[in-house]
């Protein structure tokens, strides 16, 4: 157990992240921590990501030197643009998100969902 | 390079270009999206009918494409085989059927057009992408497209059912992508084809399985399966009547195919059917999702909220033949779902462009209001009739066959719990049905307050006119949906080659 701690922490870390996401996305009130929560959750999927690339002793993956390319140790590039790819996806999912968080605030004068249950309910 | 392959990438990009044109030449003229959406979407329809023809008759089939040239170990590649172009064609028919309902009864503006091209291009990529990263990135796309515009429904409730829809929605994909990344971990690829050999050889199978458990959650999600369908019902509901046709009848379709190409081609039916656990998950979200929804719609009293609900019922089937294809090795299970997500997009956009029209025209939004309809609008009240009797599955109507083979598999397989779980779908549809017909054709009118003309909303400003091709269009879609019925061996007999691809 410590062993593997000590040589996969970082998808330990991960999957913590995930579950703080997805609990702060289910029990927070606030629609803005909501959004919060989401974002947390698809970094944790980057992390996730990006340590499953990393090999011990790789350099980037940018160009290979020139010399005995065989012998050069690199991280997977492959999960590093997904991950790029994937940065840009929430992020437009973020704004869109906050744009009608916006709009809920203007029309409701409320963040909190719990609040506005009981202002639709009154509706 | 053919020319059918050059329509592979065109199918996708046409769209998402020509999304930019209604807001640049918005900055001159106002009116500008429908024609733009309107040629689009007809030039879609026309390229997805000749790459059908090709795929179809050609000997070449599944027609692919790389983009940029890549190889497909680590490039993209788009695939148009017997199944997805089913889907494509779908999409662009019923994308171009809609536009004649929004012509007259709105949603109105430039930035609509550019996010329903945003969702058809989104669509098309979902389903031609033979890739599983861009599949995530497709999902995404229609998802953001489908948030704005169930957002530009009039009042403050549509925005809160567009977060909601929001926040479930990427919890969803995320689930997905973490899934994915299962995948990769254990296989190194991307590529579907490529999947579909390395999955089988993979020495951790303790990490596919985990990937499909992911994976399989995300799309129960996305496709509004119960308990995660909360976001489904408000979303429709809450949508301005114009989109929510496009919306019901193609984003969870598109998800939910997505989901059996995953199933049948990259996990594989054979190593799934291995895979512990796999095929009971599988059938029993399917077949509590058939129950939960039915149950639901029978108590609703918004027209709109009840056909939400019947979706939720109708895509537990769809996954329900999938549990059935995997436990059993069943081919006629697998076309039953082929032709139940035709069928059923084509279904909801009949009768929820028929809901917008008796809206529009008859001010009717509850059950209770739909009394004497008959006798007011005899050809939406007949059109609807249809759509509704065929969704219960009365032969002839296309829901009749999909669930035909849906059950035959089933029992073919020996699943008696399924079978029967479809046949009292079948019972349980009727109940609501049976609702609203008895409202339509039974009740007179003079049992409700009178008059019934609606306070004007926003999006229209009160305007009731209805013009002739918003008729036809719900006219139209009742008489697929009875054609359709009697093409059933039609289909299963297209999606052959395939099969036995899949199934050999």
């Amino acid at each position: 157990m410590i062993e593997l701690l000590a040589s996969h922490y970082t998808y330990v870390l991960a999957f913590v992240l995930l579950g703080l996401g997805i609990y702060m996305t289910i029990a927070s009130e606030n629609l803005v921590k909501k959004l919060i929560g989401v974002s947390l959750f698809q970094t944790a999927i980057f992390l996730f990501f990006i340590s499953m690339a990393y090999i011990e002793g790789g350099s980037a993956p940018i160009v290979p030197h020139a010399e005995n390319p065989g012998e050069l140790m690199v991280a997977s590039p492959l999960p590093q643009v997904i991950v790029l790819t994937a940065i840009v996806v929430g992020i437009a999912l973020t704004a869109v998100g906050l744009a009608l968080v916006i709009r809920i605030y203007a029309e409701y004068g409320t963040l909190r969902e719990d609040t506005l249950r009981e202002v639709r309910a009154d509706e | 390079m053919s020319s059918a392959e050059l329509l592979l990438p065109l199918l996708i990009a046409a769209p998402l270009l020509a999304a930019t044109l209604p807001i640049v030449l918005g900055l001159w003229t106002d009116r500008t999206g429908w024609p733009i959406a309107a040629v689009t979407t007809t030039a879609l329809f026309g390229a997805a009918v000749a790459l059908a023809s090709a795929v179809y008759t050609g000997t070449d089939a599944p027609i692919t494409h790389e983009l940029g040239g890549y190889p497909q170990t680590y490039g993209i590649q788009l695939v148009a085989d017997q199944f997805s172009i089913l889907i494509a064609l779908l999409v662009t028919a019923v994308a171009t059927g809609v536009l004649v309902y929004t012509r007259q009864g709105g949603p109105r503006g430039n930035t609509f057009y550019t996010a329903y091209l945003l969702l058809t291009g989104g669509l098309l990529g979902i389903t031609l992408t033979g890739d599983v990263f861009n599949l995530f990135v497709f999902l995404e796309i229609t998802s953001i497209a489908t948030y704005a515009l169930v957002a530009s429904g009039d009042g403050p409730e549509s925005a809160v059912a567009a977060l909601k829809y929001l926040i479930l929605g990427t919890m969803a994909a995320s689930m997905y992508l973490i899934g994915v990344a299962f995948l990769l971990m254990a296989t190194g690829t991307l590529n579907m084809i490529e999947l579909a050999t390395a999955i089988p050889a993979a020495e951790r199978p303790t990490l596919i399985r985990a990937g499909f458990g992911f994976i399989a959650v995300g799309f129960a999600t996305k496709v509004a399966q119960w308990p995660l369908h909360t976001w489904q019902p408000s979303a429709y509901q809450q949508a301005p009547d114009g989109v929510t046709p496009l919306i019901a009848a193609l984003v969870s379709t598109a998800s939910a195919y997505a989901f059996g190409r995953l199933i049948v081609t990259v996990f594989g039916v054979d190593y799934l059917t291995t895979m512990p656990n796999a095929a009971t998950i599988v059938l029993t979200i399917g077949c509590v999702s058939v129950l939960a929804g039915t149950a639901l719609a029978v108590i609703q009293t918004e027209v709109k909220r009840m056909l939400a609900y019947s979706s939720v019922s109708q895509f537990g089937l769809v996954i329900a033949a999938y549990g059935v294809v995997i436990a059993g090795s069943s081919e006629t299970a697998f076309i039953g779902a082929a032709i139940h997500l035709i069928g059923h997009g084509l279904l909801k956009a009949g009768l929820f462009l028929g809901a917008a029209l008796v809206a529009r025209s008859y001010g009717a939004r509850t059950v209770d209001e739909y009394a004497g309809l008959a006798k007011a609008r005899p050809v939406v009240a007949g059109a609807m009739a249809v759509l509704l009797l065929s969704l219960v599955g009365v032969p002839p109507g296309v829901g009749f066959v999909g669930k035909w083979y849906i059950a035959l598999g089933a029992v073919q397989s020996e699943l008696w719990p399924v079978a029967a779980v479809i046949f009292l779908s079948t019972m349980l549809t009727l109940a609501y049905a049976a609702r609203l017909l008895e409202k339509m054709y039974f009740t007179p009118p003079a049992a409700l307050d009178w008059p019934r003309t609606r306070e004007p909303v926003a999006t229209d400003g009160g305007d009731t006119t209805v013009s002739i091709g918003m008729l036809a269009i719900v006219v139209i879609a009742a008489v697929g949906a009875v054609a359709l019925g009697f093409a059933g061996g039609t289909i299963a007999g297209l999606l052959e080659p395939f099969l036995i691809e899949v199934f050999n």
